[in-house]
């Protein structure tokens, strides 16, 4: 699409070559994840988290379609029809255990893939539409994972699904109507359950629509890379196969051995015991978390625990939200010409010893009792998670002084590029 | 025109945050600590001496433990204790056979309805049923305990950290009030009605003792003693059986995967260098 | 391009590169169609468990069995029963109506069988079958009192016109097969125990 070098397909046989006359589905994947589109030679293995969020995005929708033909919505029978997967079912424990340890390995390669995103500073143009597509994807599936948490109808189904409602009960005037109207009743029930599982049902599927936009968004700049320099020629790139085929495919090896050691020997690990408990609207768990990767956000709910103009539960809602929807403006905040943080040597200052060490408190916190000394650490994280996105990416690149960054991809990878620079055999890019 | 907005912003949720901050560590510095006997005197579960043999990636069940267990559980917890998950055909999981099995069945009373009025009545179990409750319903149950409802074991050791060696130490654990104890926190008493035990979360449980003296239960013939240690054990070791019967069937299906995939991600290693060979400066290609 | 000078370009890169002679070759050639295969085992590894969780579950199989007492079936009538959640029909044979299947040509049947080949021995009155029609499915009439028995006094299927004999044979319509007879046996004088 975008190189003027990219292979054209050409179809191998005549079914091909009918197929692609009539509807060109070979030449559309060839030219999206084939020989036909050109990528950075350089990508690091921080680029396969693309792929493998792909790879786990289809995971979750087949065990989970699988898991829909033996459950059923109903708060009275849904809690023994998940035991019913696990004991009764043919393989239904396979199921069930890699849709729950599935989720956690989806957001395991995101985070990732986000925070990739955050040090090579991929949102900036000309890939702004790629990053706001990633996070209404992010959003979507944050939405999918607490509907699909809530279908067990465990405790920390039940109390997860009306802790979660309650947040909206914090907004002024209409926060308890709106409440109300989102479970259906006063507290969760059959209605609320029902919706929830329509809902997990119906999300992914326009997860994989945005993820299509999200790809179809990305070809038409083609992939940023570890230098952050354009591609300047085709000196600087690889046809996607054989080249990134064979090293993504190398990366989805590494993390389904992972997976595989989660699914068959730790797979309530990262689960909740009080989850195999059945729902009691009578009885609350003595500690309630939701699932780990909502850690940060609800560390960053539960930091704000003072009334200053608004109440404390008020702020804490609108940080929570705040401190997702502000990657929607990050494109615009940081304005920094350099794009890898490799070359950006104060910005990675605060990168690996700002963000990261303050995600990591945040993750912890988050998953902690809500006691000291784990609310005040995270109320300092969460005071620099805010300084950080909003007032030391805007203002850095004012103190900064980027490091020389190379002339070209190739020049990158071999130390020199004579063709480059003399000028020989490379198109620009734009 | 979006970066002072955003800096505002960014700075509001940071001073307010800080406000907490300031306030929160205010109040910690200045107020004592509250120390709870819970705090102090909660111990961890342990495992039984030498564990269970379902432990480890490599465990597996050991069933003649698994039918003491049973037997501890239908002799003892089944009183109170239902384990409405666990079908009777299930046992077949614990090496009995058919006749077993029917029989087993049988010799429960679970609820049906008369063939020919219709009304409500009992009969004898099928392999089908599932364990009968000992009450008919959570109000009879709370009514009869103290208001305290006995809960279902069938997930017990799931629905509880450490499960087995935590209703291994639940069920070893009772005993009078240590001396430190009192000495440390003079208030603290055992409510009537409950029963002081380290490994229960506020140190006082509704259930009494279910296990008060060797040989409770008279196992058959070449069986360990019935200590309260031993049936303590076996009847943990049976509630991870009834909690995850296809626990050992999910290693044993989870070593060739895991091999397999160890092997596949080694050739995809082999396979991509071998891609990247020619594109990677300064290396011969092999 | 092994030098550390040049720039490789995927045109040139693309072409193999045979360094090692023919064994090099084919080395290169044998790992990327191991790691493919490897791929597509795992891939074909993971259908089994997703297509056998729609099976017959451990519960749905456990139901296969079910008992019946037949000791108040009076001769002429007939009872349903549910065996693996499909109707089973128990009748009771007159004397009139064993004659009736006997006199019967056997090789002008469409599915040949005997009536005593349809019972068991000592008990050829009792007449176990499914009540589910050979031809689609449906549920035959002629077990309940007052209902349409057909031309042969069995059952008849009314979805299509299937009519079957006092032994549940076929004898008119589109069905091919006569009523099938389940597996069963007598666990006592009084209690047949099917499946």
């Amino acid at each position: 699409m975008s190189f003027p070098w990219a292979k054209e397909y050409t179809p191998a046989n005549p079914v091909m070559k009918f197929l692609d006359e009539k509807l060109p589905l070979p030449r559309l994947v060839y030219n999206a994840v084939g020989a036909g589109y050109p990528v950075p030679r350089n990508l690091n293995y921080m680029w396969n988290f693309g792929v493998l969020a792909g790879f786990f995005l289809v995971l979750q929708i087949v065990t989970g379609v699988v898991l829909a033909m033996h459950y059923a919505a109903d708060a009275t029978v849904a809690f023994g029809k998940v035991e019913h997967i696990m004991r009764d079912v043919n393989w239904g424990w396979l199921m069930r255990y890699s849709h729950a340890n599935g989720a956690s390995f989806f957001f395991i390669v995101i985070y990732l893939h986000i925070f990739r995103g955050f040090y090579y500073s991929s949102y900036k143009a000309p890939r702004e539409m790629v990053w706001l597509l990633g996070v209404v994807i992010f959003l979507l599936m944050m939405a999918t994972a607490f509907m699909g948490y809530v279908l067990p109808w465990g405790q920390m189904s039940f109390w997860g699904a009306k802790v979660i409602t309650g947040l909206f009960g914090a907004i002024p005037v209409v926060g308890e109507p709106l409440q109300v109207w989102l479970l259906g009743g006063f507290a969760p029930d059959d209605a609320a359950l029902n919706r929830f599982f329509s809902l997990h049902f119906l999300l992914p599927f326009v997860i994989a629509g945005v993820v299509i936009l999200h790809i179809w968004a990305l070809h038409i700049p083609g992939s940023s890379n570890p230098t952050g320099v354009e591609v300047k020629g085709e000196s600087d790139t690889v046809p996607f196969h054989p080249y990134y085929t064979a090293k993504d495919g190398f990366g989805l090896g590494v993390v389904l051995v992972l997976f595989a050691v989660m699914l068959f020997f730790l797979p309530n690990y990262l689960g909740h015991p009080d989850n195999y408990i059945e729902a009691n609207p009578l009885s609350t768990p003595a500690h309630i978390v939701p699932e780990w990767y909502f850690w940060p956000f609800y560390a960053i709910l539960r930091a704000f625990t003072f009334d200053f103009i608004l109440p404390a539960k008020l702020w804490g809602v609108l940080a929570m939200f705040a401190a997702i929807l502000m990657w929607f403006f990050l494109p615009w905040l940081d304005r920094s010409p350099v794009r890898s943080g490799h070359y950006r040597p104060l910005f990675r200052k605060f990168f690996w010893f700002g963000l990261i060490p303050v995600m990591a408190v945040l993750f912890y916190c988050g998953g902690a009792p809500a006691e000291e000394p784990y609310v005040m650490l995270s109320q300092i994280a969460t005071a620099y998670y805010f300084l950080h996105f909003l007032v030391i990416l805007p203002l850095v690149s004012s103190f900064e002084k980027p490091e020389p960054l190379p002339y070209s991809i190739t020049e990158a990878v071999l130390g020199s590029d004579k063709k480059a620079v003399l000028g020989e055999n490379t198109t620009p890019a734009t | 025109m979006i970066r002072p907005i955003a800096i505002l912003v960014g700075l509001g949720f940071s001073f307010v945050v800080l406000l907490a901050f300031v306030t929160g560590a205010y109040t910690w510095a200045t107020e004592e600590a509250q120390h709870t006997a819970e705090h102090e005197f909660h111990l961890a579960p342990h495992s039984p001496e030498g564990g269970f043999a379902h432990d480890g990636p490599l465990g597996t069940w050991d069933v003649a433990q698994l039918q003491r267990g049973y037997q501890v559980y239908k002799e003892v917890c089944a009183a109170c204790h239902s384990l409405k998950y666990v079908a009777f055909r299930d046992l077949a999981g614990l090496g009995y056979d058919e006749g077993q099995i029917k029989a087993e069945a049988a010799s429960y009373q679970v609820p049906g309805i008369d063939p020919n009025t219709g009304e409500a009545t009992f009969r004898p179990g099928l392999p089908t049923d599932y364990f009968p409750s000992p009450y008919p319903n959570a109000v009879a149950a709370a009514a009869a305990n103290n208001n305290a409802v006995p809960p279902d074991l069938s997930l017990m050791t799931k629905a509880r950290h450490h499960g087995p060696e935590y209703v291994y130490s639940l069920l070893t654990g009772f005993g009078p009030i240590p001396a430190e104890l009192k000495q440390e926190f003079p208030d603290f008493t055992t409510p009537t009605g409950l029963h002081f035990n380290r490994y229960f979360p506020n140190l006082n449980l509704a259930m009494a003792p279910p296990l008060t003296a060797d040989g409770q239960v008279t196992y058959a013939e070449g069986n360990p003693e019935p200590t309260i240690r031993q049936m303590a054990a076996d009847v943990a070791a049976f509630l991870t059986w009834t909690a995850e019967p296809k626990l050992v069937e999910r290693r044993q299906t989870g070593w060739p995967v895991l091999g397999f995939l160890i092997f596949a991600t080694i050739l995809a290693f082999l396979a991509k260098k071998q891609v990247w060979s020619s594109m990677t400066p300064g290396r011969k290609d092999d | 391009m092994a030098d550390t000078t040049g720039a490789a370009t995927p045109d040139i890169v693309a072409e193999p590169q045979v360094e090692g002679g023919d064994d090099g070759v084919r080395r290169r050639d044998f790992i990327n169609i191991a790691a493919v295969s490897a791929a597509g085992f795992g891939g074909v590894a993971v259908l089994y468990p997703l297509i056998s969780q729609m099976a017959p579950s451990a519960d749905v199989l456990a139901e296969s069995s079910t008992e019946v007492d037949v000791s108040a079936i009076e001769p002429g009538q007939a009872i349903k029963a549910i065996f693996r959640k499909q109707p089973l029909f128990v009748r009771r044979l007159t004397d009139k109506e064993i004659a009736e299947a006997n006199a019967v040509n056997i090789s002008s049947l469409r599915d040949p069988q005997t009536l005593a080949e349809r019972t068991k021995e000592g008990h050829q009155d009792l007449l176990v079958t499914m009540g589910v029609c050979t031809h689609l499915g449906c549920v035959p009439l002629g077990a309940a009192e007052g209902e349409n028995k057909g031309e042969f006094g069995g059952y008849f299927c009314p979805c299509h016109g299937s009519h079957y004999d006092t032994a549940a044979r076929i004898r008119k319509g589109p069905a091919p097969l006569n009523l099938q007879v389940p597996e069963y046996e007598f666990t006592s004088d009084t209690v047949i125990t099917v499946g």
